[in-house]
């Protein structure tokens, strides 16, 4: 059927179209003689009010609106991994061969190659099996990190006919039919999946994995599970970007999702010239090669801002349904809801807090809803996750304005960014007091089994003396640190080890920049030993000045420069070195006390 | 495309005016508004079937309902870019207003600019020396960076723009390519004059090309003037392959322009009354700093805001941090015991200085010296300012 509507108004992204009968609610539609992409986001009677992805600089009523048939949707298929795309899907190296530097309008592009031929392994199925939604197929290998696993679409059920075999495939060879109730549904390597609802799944499970991120305040004082949800916010400077980049780069997950939703145009190239050159810890390959990115900067249009955040899900969720860890960043959710609030405010709908639509949290909250840890469809035991960690941008830095206060109903991880802390240069500026993470309790029986039994009490440890250092720095403010006792001199100081040697880490330094669990496990340990041996000396009556011998500190705040990843035996040295000045320390007291 | 004219506006209201059974119009259009003895341009904002909204760039007293002619010109908003542009003066929308004749030459281009492709920029990574000793070591300027100056009524921020024109060196063969496309958005003429004769007095006009738009000039006209600035940079940095550096003062004119015309168009309004779409209106202009791959040219824009009340927390710088990468904070105490430049460092960032300096780009211990430099500032106002 041939639907065509009419334009008869324009305000910026938002258009509105008569003689719209017949199409659907939050279908994709072409706009105007430039073929601009749009979608339907309200139908009252005959008119339809329609979001263009693309710029609407002349447009003018009068012109046509063309159905697709389709509601917003994404390709999903062997290609994805590796690749650059805008808001609503197009691929931006192919962007950019069709209409140069600058973005043009109307440029249509598929989002995966469709003339590359993959190899493809067929799986067990043969003609007459029964085959169910996200059963998988065949298998490609997509790049060295990724195997992509050709499943069966969600909803088809039925009789696979026509299997063919193993071999060389584009994506649109259809692979098999399938002879369901309704008829024969083609499988090809790709399918399609409209971006707001949510893939199904058989059954949602409990976090029980943390997501290690490699970075030390993250994953020992507030962890984030695989499946989970966490939010960076930070106002501007405080290094939410950095944090972000970090996370895609050292996270030990199979496949990232990289949002950069409404962001700046040289922090995505640094990303694009930075990830094929780095180097995934677990398999020695080019990060890029997990990696899928999504850039719709700052300048490009505001209503594929809006779209690009469930682009990235519902990708996400396409890999975890493999049986995937997936993990998606999206930098910043606050561009995100702001989108959202310029089109409601072109909608001239009733606006709540700060000009926000009132469905503003219940937005936040399916988005997030739409990470976990679940048992996939499709027969076999897979498991799959996709965590979901959003940055959020408060205006001037106050965290109660709707969209942080919105979001913290939804995530369990507050990771929040301290202006002080960046602007001493403190990175990641992480607020070790004002951050928390709910995960922490369910995460202790896995890093007990796998890194150390001890992990949780020293991590407690270091909380308590972090505690107890705040409130002495309230003392040392007023009164100065001379008329504290020795041993809450001491804690002070031990604090500023953690603090500076532990806490503090260098997102560009090659040895610091990504720190394993059992590095972390090591260092948390001779940290705590010189504590131990320290404060011994200390409540012997011993001076602080002795104890607080400058080489020795200098050694456990360089450590974790010095010590590199993959010689931690280099920590038994550091702990020897301690051991053997403390003893010295003791006999020449000893000798004292004796006489 | 034959152009259309209309007799008669249906309403005019503030900088808005509105014409009824509006046919083939365009959004985002550019009109010629004719009185009998004026003409003036405006830009179609709103359209429907029914109904034109038009913002008048020159204002619209003087009009009348009756006698107004409208002419719809059939496309957005152009200006004439070519070499010829350098060392001349032009109006907010791009007119000549030095007395010399007509751009005649060169080709029409929408002022809106088109964005870069993310996948076609290139990361900047070379600096720019200023000369001035607070930015260079501890905010290094990087080419193809957007910087701006947050500052505030009665801080110097036109002599360290101005300082940085006169001083910016560029490493290497390059240095000689080098423009200045300086745009004034509702700054007064002594704050005009004193950037015009220091650039005069350092020989540096010649290359530079100046858009005004001064307090007493019409406010709406200050929407399109950054942006015809920046699409005369971008033709001089990606079409001439030159280094173009844009100055852009006082944004925060800007942005009181850009609400006025929200609030006249009864837009539903977000923080202090700016619109709701002044993030992505910001991003628009600021975006479009930058380099591109295989181009030798390059974009840096130094834009210029004074924080109301000294307030950073204020909509239009906090948006503004939020765009460009990093800033440079002018701090009122140093200004008072007489410190120039009045450099905040701490508050102050560069977020590309990080792979634009050190070993090949500037000396090997920079990145090591600037942090010991900001931890020991950080000690210091610890120490200096206890609860």
């Amino acid at each position: 059927m041939d639907r065509k509507g009419i334009l008869y108004s324009i305000n910026g992204p938002v258009v509105k179209a008569k003689n719209m009968t017949g199409f659907m609610m939050h279908e994709m539609v072409f706009v105007g003689e430039m073929k601009l992409t749009g979608e339907i986001i309200s139908l009252e009677g005959d008119s339809a009010t329609i979001q263009v992805y693309e710029e609407t600089t002349n447009l003018k009523p009068g012109e046509e609106v063309l159905g697709t048939g389709n509601l917003l949707s994404v390709t999903l298929g062997p290609g994805l991994i590796g690749s650059v795309f805008d808001g609503i899907q197009r691929p931006l190296d192919v962007l950019k061969a069709a209409s140069g530097d600058f973005m043009k309008r109307g440029v249509f592009a598929d989002p995966i190659d469709m003339k590359k031929s993959w190899n493809v392994q067929m799986g067990k199925v043969k003609d007459g099996d029964r085959v169910t939604g996200g059963q998988v197929i065949a298998t490609v290998k997509e790049t060295e990190s990724v195997i992509h696993k050709i499943m069966i679409p969600p909803n088809v059920f039925g009789i696979a006919k026509n299997v063919k075999s193993s071999g060389k495939y584009t994506v649109d060879t259809v692979l098999m039919t399938v002879q369901t109730e309704n008829g024969e549904e083609e499988i090809k390597l790709y399918q399609r999946w409209p971006v707001r609802i949510p893939r199904p799944y058989s059954e949602r499970l409990a976090p029980r994995e943390p997501l290690i991120t490699g970075i030390r305040v993250i994953d020992t004082l507030f962890p984030i599970s695989k499946g989970g949800t966490a939010a960076i916010p930070g106002g501007f400077g405080t290094g939410k970007t950095v944090v972000q980049h970090q996370l895609a780069k050292w996270s030990d997950a199979d496949v990232i999702i990289y949002i950069g939703c409404g962001e700046r145009g040289n922090e995505m190239t640094e990303v694009l010239e930075e990830f094929p050159q780095l180097i995934d810890p677990r398999n020695g390959r080019p990060l890029m090669e997990r990696t899928i990115l999504i850039a719709n900067t700052s300048n490009m249009p505001v209503s594929a801002r809006e779209a690009s955040i469930y682009t990235g899900i519902t990708m996400a969720e396409y890999f975890r349904d493999m049986g995937y860890n997936v993990a998606l960043m999206a930098d910043s959710t606050s561009r995100w809801a702001e989108a959202l609030r310029e089109i409601s405010g072109r909608l001239e709908e009733m606006p709540a807090e700060e000009g926000f639509p009132p469905y503003l949290a219940s937005r936040i909250g399916e988005f997030y809803e739409r990470a976990g840890r679940v048992k996939t469809i499709g027969g076999e035991e897979r498991i799959g996750s996709v965590s979901v960690i959003g940055a959020v941008s408060p205006p001037g830095g106050d965290f109660s304005e709707p969209v942080t206060t919105g979001t913290k109903r939804f995530i369990r991880c507050f990771w929040e960014l301290d202006r002080q802390l960046a602007n001493a240069r403190h990175h990641p500026s992480i607020n070790w007091l004002d951050s928390y993470s709910e995960y922490a309790v369910e995460l202790k029986d896995w890093i007990s089994k796998n890194i150390d039994p001890d992990f949780y009490k020293m991590r407690d440890r270091i909380m308590q003396i972090l505690t107890e250092d705040d409130n002495l720095q309230q003392i040392i403010k007023l009164v100065g640190e001379d008329v504290l006792p020795d041993n809450q001199k001491l804690t002070v100081r031990i604090a500023n080890i953690i603090k500076v040697g532990y806490l503090q880490q260098d997102a560009f330094s090659d040895v610091d920049s990504n720190c394993p669990l059992k590095k972390q496990d090591a260092m948390l340990k001779t940290i705590l030993h010189y504590a131990d041996r320290a404060s011994k000396l200390v409540s012997k009556g011993v001076a602080v000045s002795e104890v607080l011998d400058e080489n020795i500190v200098n050694t456990l705040m360089r450590m974790k420069e010095n010590v590199k990843s993959d010689q931690l035996d280099e920590f038994k040295k550091i702990e020897e070195k301690l051991d053997a000045f403390f003893d010295q320390l003791d006999k020449k007291y000893q000798v004292i006390t004796e006489a | 495309m034959p152009s259309k004219e209309y007799v008669g506006l249906s309403q005019i209201n503030g900088p808005l005016v509105f014409v009824e059974n509006p046919k083939g119009v365009g959004y985002n259009e550019v009109v010629e508004i004719i009185t009998e003895n004026q003409k003036r341009l405006g830009q179609v904002v709103q359209i429907s079937d029914k109904i034109a909204m038009i913002q008048v760039f020159e204002g619209t007293s003087g009009l009348t309902v009756d006698k107004t002619r409208v002419k719809f010109l059939g496309r957005p908003l152009m200006v004439k870019v070519s070499d010829e542009m350098l060392g001349r003066e032009f109006n907010g929308i791009g007119e000549p207003i030095d007395k010399g004749p007509d751009i005649l030459s060169g080709e029409s281009r929408d002022i809106n600019g088109s964005p870069i492709n993310p996948a076609s920029r290139m990361y900047p990574r070379n600096f720019i020396q200023t000369g001035i000793s607070a930015i260079d070591a501890l905010m290094t300027l990087i080419r193809g960076q957007k910087l701006p100056i947050f500052s505030g009524n009665g801080l110097p921020h036109n002599r360290i723009a101005v300082q940085i024109t006169k001083q910016a060196k560029l490493k290497g063969e390059e240095a000689g390519n080098f423009a200045i496309v300086f745009a004034a958005m509702g700054i007064k003429h002594d704050e005009a004059n004193f950037i015009r004769e220091s650039l005069e007095q350092s020989g540096a006009i010649k290359n530079t090309i100046m858009f005004l738009n001064l307090a007493d000039d019409p406010a709406i006209e200050r929407i399109a003037t950054p942006r015809v600035a920046l699409t005369a940079a971008e033709y001089l940095a990606f079409d001439k392959n030159l280094h173009v550096l844009v100055l852009l003062t006082d944004m925060t004119n800007y942005c009181e322009a850009l609400r006025e015309l929200a609030t006249a168009r009864g837009e539903v309004p977000s923080r202090k009354g700016y619109p709701g779409y002044l993030y992505s209106d910001l991003a628009s202009i600021y975006e479009r700093a930058g380099m591109i791959k295989d181009k030798n040219g390059s974009i840096t824009q130094i834009p210029i805001l004074s924080m109301p009340n000294d307030d950073i927390t204020h909509p239009i710088p906090d948006l503004t941090g939020y765009i460009t990468e990093g800033q440079i904070v002018l701090n009122r105490d140093l200004n008072r015991k007489g410190i120039y430049p009045p450099i905040g460092v701490l508050q102050s960032l560069s977020r590309l200085m990080k792979d634009g300096i050190g070993k090949g780009y500037t000396r090997d211990d920079h990145p090591h010296v600037s942090s010991q430099l900001f931890a020991s500032y950080s000690k210091v106002q610890e120490v200096k300012a206890p609860l």
